[in-house]
């Protein structure tokens, strides 16, 4: 056994290594090229490719056989170049090579796959990069969160269209791919530091304070070659004295920074002393720049480089200082109003400094009694200027801010009128209501695909029985437990039990109580589901996976509620689509229309919140939740709902809807979040998703938490 | 049948137990103690309400009664029951009726969890009558100066069920809780934790950055009590950023991707 084995293994491991020889070889390609009409001769070439490993040889042929159906002309050239290939290139890599050169004949003919397959070093350089690369999408999700950590206040991340790196001072602007770094891990963290400097660029002032003007000081250099060198310098400078910063702050953050830079370069390091300092300040960015500006010398390159542009940051951040400021005032005022002694003392504060100490102190003592959105903007403004300039603190003339009471009765319930039911609307320059302004129509969604909702319960049916089990444990039933050792009353049973036992000399039982557990669910929940244009694609199909997630779990918990989608065309024409109603049960009807759910037109929000609370008080339960579900801001035809007039709408209709008793719930889906969020959903609770594609396993999450 | 009576015996604290004040709490809780007022502490998990509490007790030199709440509390987990022991029914003592008679401090800590019709027996304790009705012996338990109802609950979670009554909530003083500022909680992780200065900022400022992400992707973000597990696990020996990760990171999330950040952010840190 052993020995026939160990042969019949050895013939076949020489027949296997052997190589061809020259003559082995020319035949092998005469046959394959000649079938294929070819004009040349495989003489010359056979006789290079005998120093080939007898695998090399194989997969040569295999290949030269594969571009010769082809063309046989690619598959010479393979063969001519496949000494060089295999010395430049592993297996793997000549397999991608060869069929690179394919792939090029086939999108642009034979000339660009001759070039591709001569450029071998161009073709490697590549290859190596892509192993090593890093793509923006990989890390976005973990990145953003690392930078909405570290800045507290919202900065989004993006990917640039060029290759740079770079900050409008709200959004931080990275290239869609890295590869300069030689492994992935290396290219990530290459990310994640320039991520840092950026953000270092608006925590730590690069873009100017209170007291500094950035645009004033870069004034000298005007023309346009000048002002380019000039920003290089500010950045390669500023990165140093960030650094500092960085490391001061967060040192673990600071080394990995200063391990992805290496040695800086000599025109930097002579400024060390004055810029790699925790105290430095942008004067002394500044200072130094002026400097270097003197000579003729251009700004070092960083391996962690990152641009600026000036104009784009400088404005965004003068609107959101302006925006803070504003806010900050209006909070302060109605704090005056309330309470004149508190509003008195943060009139009389000082200006506090920002730099080292964070927002702790100072003029924000007053904290507890500023509203979150005040505080944020403070926040916001110590970020951006160092300090919250005094004249912030002066509330502001009787602003916005002030929640008016509503003037009349409300909407009218009775207000039906053919064909469809009106709405007031609020609007907030007016401070009142826009009478009967949005007119509402019903209807239900059509049938979509019959199979639609067995095909996601099939894709998903070990999440969907997870989520049955966890939502059936909160299912109470109103059930008695007999003979425990504890409770509300004497189990009389257990007694009697008890009482034989003992006269009959056994040792009785202790457990002769019985306890009750209620069942007091008492909640009828309304989710209100996103049906605009914005939602076409994925953003629809995790809608919908989401809902039938939702009515598994819901089914199961016993639940009352209902589904309606939400979509229309200006104020004449707001749709509500039915998709459960309250007194619908769940089947193939329910099934239906969650598969017909499709992107229609646009988000006129507060119209479809009035309504669905409408429905919601009809119904007899203890506690009404509404559950928003949408993609971004409110919006709508036209420029009217756009923008401030739509979020304060939704604001407001969300305002009535607590006053009337109904709980609201917001889920955002919002890639880059938004600071109009927490001003839009104040009198709700909201959450935003990052990842559309997490909804349909986070929506169901989010109820159990909210109705536990 | 003749009913006896278990009565729990209650300990006062001997020793101070540490506790920073922030403001002005310490002065407002002794003021609410002498008027006889209760009691309502608001705040995040873990910013040292239950310490808080103890403190007070230790201070005033009152015993304390801790009653962790739960949706399974009922009445007669609170008040008392009559127990079978042998041939007689045996009236014990519930932990708030204990705390009636001995003058106690009773702290019923996140009250929200309990049931609606358990909580109210509490009323006519916490407002002018101070009596503890005990239906089943057609007893009303009078409490004398030094009883206190303390109750507190975290207004950060987000059920609608559990709110707390307006009825209930209108007759306690609220004291605000949070996350102290970033010098004293140092201050306090440096204490609590046995690590240095440095180690103690630096843990504050992890916890920091985990409160900013709170609504994007974590529920809430690193308690004061989390910072001081992890300088626990340093001062044991534990390498910093593993002491992070298994007391604070891995604590907040089980998220895989939020735990990619949360990493992230210890290294950051260390």
């Amino acid at each position: 056994m052993t020995s026939s084995g160990q042969c019949s293994s050895a013939a076949d491991s020489a027949a296997g290594s052997r190589r061809l020889f020259g003559e082995e070889l020319e035949a092998r390609l005469d046959a394959i090229l000649f079938a294929s009409h070819s004009h040349r001769s495989a003489t010359g070439i056979a006789a290079g490719l005998e120093s080939l490993s007898r695998a090399q040889q194989e997969r040569l042929l295999h290949w030269v056989a594969v571009a010769a159906q082809t063309y046989a002309e690619i598959g010479y050239l393979i063969v001519t170049l496949a000494p060089q290939a295999f010395g430049m290139l592993d297996d793997a890599g000549f397999d991608a090579w060869a069929l690179a050169g394919l792939d090029a004949f086939d999108r642009a003919g034979a000339r660009a796959a001759m070039a591709l397959l001569r450029d071998l070093e161009g073709f490697r350089a590549v290859r190596g990069g892509e192993k090593a690369s890093v793509r923006f999408g990989e890390i976005e999700t973990r990145l953003s969160r690392f930078v909405h950590a570290l800045s507290g206040r919202l900065l989004g991340l993006s990917a640039s269209i060029a290759n740079s790196s770079w900050t409008d001072s709200e959004t931080i602007y990275l290239p869609p791919q890295l590869d300069s770094q030689p492994g992935a891990e290396a290219n990530r963290k290459l990310y994640k530091v320039l991520a840092a400097m950026l953000w270092a660029q608006t925590r730590y002032g690069t873009f100017g304070s209170a007291r500094i003007d950035l645009a004033a000081a870069l004034a000298p250099w005007r023309e346009s070659a000048d002002r380019q060198r000039a920003l290089r310098w500010l950045a390669a400078l500023e990165s140093m004295r960030l650094e500092a910063k960085i490391l001061a702050d967060l040192p673990g953050l600071g080394a990995e920074i200063a391990s992805a830079r290496g040695l800086w370069p000599a025109s930097l390091a002579a400024m060390q002393s004055h810029l790699y300092r925790p105290d430095a300040t942008l004067a002394d960015t500044l200072a130094v720049l002026a400097g270097c500006m003197h000579g003729h010398q251009d700004a070092p390159h960083l391996p962690h480089e990152v641009t600026i542009d000036l104009e784009a940051a400088l404005r965004l951040r003068a609107a959101r200082i302006t925006r803070d400021q504003a806010t900050l005032g209006r909070a302060i005022h109605a704090l005056k109003g309330s309470a004149g002694r508190s509003g008195q003392r943060a009139e009389c504060a000082a200006p506090l400094a920002a730099e080292g100490g964070v927002a702790t102190e100072g003029p924000l003592e007053d904290a507890l009694a500023l509203p979150p959105e005040a505080l944020a903007a403070a926040q916001s403004l110590l970020q951006d200027l160092g300090e919250v300039p005094p004249e912030c603190l002066v509330p502001a003339g009787p602003g916005a801010w002030q929640a008016t009471r509503r003037q009349a009765g409300g909407e009218n319930l009775d207000s039906q009128r053919d064909p469809g039911r009106l709405y007031d609307e609020w609007d907030y320059r007016r401070k009142a209501y826009r009478r009967d302004w949005c007119h509402l129509y019903e209807a239900d969604v059509p049938a979509g695909a019959a199979d639609y909702v067995e095909t996601v319960n099939k894709r998903h049916a070990a999440l969907i029985r997870q989520l049955r089990r966890r939502f059936e444990m909160l299912r109470g039933e109103n059930r008695l437990l007999g003979r425990q050792s504890e409770g509300e009353e004497i189990d009389l049973d257990a007694l009697v039990d008890a009482m034989a036992d003992r006269r009959s000399g056994v040792e009785p039982s202790a457990r002769l109580f019985c306890r009750r557990i209620r069942n007091q669910r008492s909640l009828a929940a309304m989710f209100m589901i996103d049906m605009s244009g914005s939602t076409k694609g994925w953003v629809n199909d995790a809608e919908r996976e989401a809902l039938v997630m939702l009515c598994e779990a819901l089914e199961s918990l016993g639940d009352t509620y209902a589904v309606y989608g939400f979509s229309g065309w200006t104020r004449t024409r707001c749709d509500i689509y039915r998709i459960k109603r309250f007194d619908e049960c769940y089947g193939p009807a329910v099934c239906a229309r969650i598969a017909g759910v499709e992107a229609k037109d646009y988000t006129r929000m507060g119209v479809a919140i009035r309504h669905l609370t409408q429905l919601l008080l009809r119904q007899s339960a203890r506690h009404r939740l509404l559950v928003t579900l949408s993609d971004g801001r409110p919006d709508d035809f036209g420029d009217e709902y756009r923008g401030r007039y739509g979020i304060e709408d939704t604001r407001r209709a969300l305002q009535e809807a607590r006053e009337q008793g109904v709980r609201s719930y917001c889920v955002t889906i919002d890639r880059h979040g938004a600071d109009y969020l927490s001003h839009m959903y104040g009198a709700a609770r909201y959450t935003v998703l990052a990842d559309v594609k997490k909804l349909p396993l986070k929506i169901a999450e989010i109820y159990r938490r909210l109705a536990s | 049948m003749k009913a006896d009576t278990l009565a729990p015996r209650l300990p006062q604290i001997e020793e101070e137990p540490f506790y920073r004040s922030i403001a002005d709490e310490v002065a407002l809780f002794e003021a609410a103690a002498a008027q006889r007022l209760p009691v309502l502490l608001k705040g995040p998990t873990g910013c040292g309400k239950t310490r808080f509490v103890e403190h007070m007790a230790w201070r005033l030199k009152r015993p304390l009664v801790t009653v962790a709440c739960h949706d399974d509390l009922t009445t007669a987990d609170l008040v008392g029951r009559y127990l079978i022991v042998g041939n007689e029914t045996v009236w014990v003592d519930g932990p708030l009726t204990a705390a009636v008679r001995a003058g106690a401090i009773c702290y019923l800590d996140e009250v929200v969890e309990a049931r609606k019709d358990t909580i109210v027996v509490i009323h006519p304790l916490a407002d002018a009558r101070r009596v503890l009705s005990v239906d089943k012996r057609g007893e009303m338990v009078a409490a004398p100066d030094a009883f206190m109802l303390v109750i507190s609950y975290n207004p950060g979670y987000q059920s609608v069920l559990k709110e707390i009554k307006p009825s209930t909530r209108q007759r306690f003083v609220a004291l605000d809780f949070d996350y102290p500022e970033a010098t004293v909680e140092a201050d306090i992780v440096a204490r609590e934790g046995g690590v240095d200065d440095d180690v103690a900022r630096r843990l504050v400022k992890l916890g920091e950055l985990t409160r900013n992400l709170k609504g994007a992707g974590l529920d809430e973000g690193a308690s004061t009590r989390l910072l001081i597990h992890a300088a626990q696990l340093m001062a044991a020996g534990i390498a910093p950023q593993s002491a992070c990760r298994t007391a604070v990171a891995r604590a907040l999330s089980d998220d895989t991707d939020m735990a990619d950040t949360l990493d992230d952010l210890v290294r950051a840190v260390f």
